[in-house]
């Protein structure tokens, strides 16, 4: 029989450094992309797009410092994001306007198109690379700086600035396709995810918080594009899991005060699957619930699950409802860091975070965070009517913010 | 000959097979996506996809390394669409992407209009055109309750209220319907070129015919409009 020990070890010595410091030594075991790019540029293949200024630097996962742009940024939009949770995009956009920083919205911008490649794989890598480079020209064209929203985008560009990089038959063909449409060939010096630029701009955001989060308990979910595609490429936080894990997300969460629960599901995927969620979505219920908000409940018991990206607000949010229908511990709202940063501003749950496409009830939790959801649900439907009514066009920026 | 009894597809020529396979061997991203197998199942762990279906990106790795050609075909009919693509598996300590070598599969079988990738993309082609026919891949009129029933009582109140509630969200850019966001005609003409340069519109003719046929009358139109011809965007890969 196995007897488990309870004594005191016999022989003990005390650790003489902090148990759980992290420190990085060594080179980092990848290339840069940067240099590779602007050896390209020497050599006259691409036109490289630097980070305007003003720009804040931040830690990747190899200590690497990346630089994130303040403003002029070019808001390179998610499908998911504008299509399905509006509210995703309104807050980024609404954030840049409290802080007065510049932007740009553009029309001249198509999707990456990668949900439909990880789905289908009806396309191929010289169009990806044409695509993700047409867009890239544009923003330059434009004057501003790409600020990708998607986290699929995020990832799928920085696979393809791998393959730019290496592959000279591929940017062989970029070019020519670019020089058939007439536009150039450029590559930002930096992908840079809006959740990057929340999480850099996040002692800002809570320089102007205007609600109490102490009370909230939240837990986060990272999206698999953002840190799991090209890992390299992702913020690190040494004061944030021990710079173990991408602090993106957590380092808003605790900046705005609010309490970051972990759970022991923290790395798995939310079950998105691409093609899984809008054609076989039995597979993507099953494992949002069972693996991830499951797993939250019963360890963290959160009053939001927060995450970074359009398929796993989506997914995790979406999924809660057949699985309430069968009684399973579900029912935990889920948002977007950007929406919680909002919020947290002072900005309005429906005409700006736009709530209401939501799925799981999040009435609970704006009550805990002392909004008067009612109150604010009558300010939306009162432009809604003037709206349909032929009275208004559309609610303008001036009008969501009624409060 | 196949190493397993139970193998499938024995009736499948082994050159046709062996095709596919040096296809995917041959692609300029193979080398980036396996450096050899240890076989210790992190991927596995880590795999969603493993968890709900008999499925296992250890043996992608595996069945590329080895160079086993008969039970990659089976993998590439029976089990490539069962991945997520959500990329857990590059926690893998040789710096393999299982998911990487399972999307070469993928473009492999789609390329070569296996009956398998048409049956897994069958309910999938509307998504297709959306996507290369206005740039944006999902848009708001697709939240419908019979096209989303497990979604909850919330897509019907979107989808009934849909006209209004599009216009009652600030940015300008928002205010669509069929569209994600207002994709320019600058930027969908751009996107039609890219498609043709890179035979991607032939690609969707071997997997849907229907799709095919209307995707190539809206950008025949939409060229045509701007005063090009569709047929002056031959396909550059194949020079
Ligand atoms: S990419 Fe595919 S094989 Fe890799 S972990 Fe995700 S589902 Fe599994
Ligand atoms: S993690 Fe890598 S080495 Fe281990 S079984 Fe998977 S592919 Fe092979």
């Amino acid at each position: 029989m196995v007897t488990i020990a309870t004594q005191t070890p016999a022989v003990h010595t005390e650790s003489k450094v902090p148990m759980k410091e992290f420190v990085r030594k060594g080179e980092p075991p990848t290339e840069d992309y940067r240099e590779k790019l602007f050896e390209l540029e020497a050599k006259g293949e691409l036109e490289v797009q630097r980070v305007p200024e003003p720009i804040m630097e931040v830690e990747t996962k190899y200590g690497r410092k990346k630089k994130i742009p303040v403003e002029h940024t070019w808001h390179h939009k998610s499908c998911g994001q504008c299509g399905h949770i509006p509210g995703y995009s309104t807050s980024i956009f609404w954030l840049h306007r409290q802080f007065g920083l510049d932007y740009f919205d553009p029309k001249d911008q198509s999707s990456c198109t990668a949900w439909n490649y990880y789905a289908s794989s009806t396309s191929n890598s010289a169009a990806q690379a044409a695509i993700a480079v047409r867009n890239f020209a544009q923003a330059k064209l434009d004057g501003y700086f790409p600020l990708i929203h998607c986290g699929t985008s995020f990832g799928h560009y920085k696979e393809t600035r791998e393959e730019i990089i290496h592959h000279p038959e591929l940017r062989d063909q970029v070019r020519r396709i670019m020089d058939r449409l007439k536009m150039p060939f450029v590559f930002p010096e930096e992908i840079v995810h809006y959740s990057e630029w929340v999480h850099a701009m996040r002692h800002r955001i809570a320089e102007r918080q205007v609600l109490d989060f102490s009370n909230l308990t939240i837990t986060v979910h990272p999206a698999c594009h953002y840190h799991k595609l090209v890992v390299e490429d992702a913020i690190y936080d040494r004061e944030l899991y021990d710079g173990q894990r991408t602090a993106i997300v957590t380092g808003l969460v605790e900046a705005l005060g609010a309490n970051a629960a972990d759970y022991s599901t923290w790395h798995d995927c939310c079950g998105f699957g691409f093609r899984h969620i809008l054609v076989s979505r039995d597979f993507s219920r099953s494992f949002s619930t069972i693996r991830k908000i499951e797993r939250m409940k019963e360890e963290a018991d959160p009053d939001i699950t927060l995450t970074h990206d359009t398929g796993c607000v989506t997914t995790l949010d979406k999924s809660q409802f057949a699985a309430q229908a069968h009684g399973r511990n579900v029912g935990i709202p889920v948002m977007s860091d950007a929406q919680f940063a909002a919020l947290s501003m002072g900005a309005h749950p429906y005409n700006v975070c736009q709530l209401h496409w939501h799925g799981v009830d999040n009435k609970p939790v704006l009550e805990k965070m002392g909004i008067d959801h009612a109150k604010a649900w009558g300010e939306f439907e009162a432009i809604a009517e003037r709206i349909e009514s032929g009275e208004l066009d559309f609610m303008t920026w001036e009008d969501a913010d009624v409060n | 000959m196949s190493i397993y009894t139970d193998a499938k597809y024995m009736d499948v020529p082994y050159e046709d097979k062996l095709k596919l396979f040096k296809e995917v061997k041959d692609d300029m991203r193979y080398d980036h996506n396996l450096y050899g197998c240890y076989e210790c199942g992190i991927c596995v762990a880590a795999c969603p996809s493993a968890r709900f279906y008999d499925f296992s990106p250890r043996v992608f790795a595996q069945i590329m390394a080895r160079e086993d050609v008969d039970t990659f075909y089976e993998l590439m009919n029976d089990s490539v669409w069962d991945c997520s693509q959500c990329y857990s598996c590059t926690r893998c300590p040789r710096q393999n992407s299982p998911g990487g070598i399972i999307l070469m599969m993928r473009d492999a079988a789609v390329r070569a209009g296996l009956q398998s990738a048409k049956d897994a993309l069958r309910a999938y082609s509307r998504i297709i055109y959306k996507v290369m026919s206005t740039g944006t891949q999902v848009a708001p009129d697709m939240l419908q309750p019979d096209f989303f029933p497990d979604w909850g009582t919330d897509v019907k109140a979107v989808a009934e209220n849909l006209d209004v509630w599009r216009r009652a969200i600030p940015p300008e850019t928002l205010h669509t319907t069929e569209l994600a966001w207002d994709v320019s005609e600058k930027t969908r003409l751009e996107l039609y070129m890219i498609w043709k340069l890179t035979g991607n519109l032939e690609l969707i003719e071997g997997i849907d015919e229907g799709i095919y046929m209307i995707l190539e009358e809206v950008m025949e139109e939409l060229l045509d409009d701007n005063g090009y011809d569709i047929d002056d965007f031959e396909n550059i890969l194949e020079e």
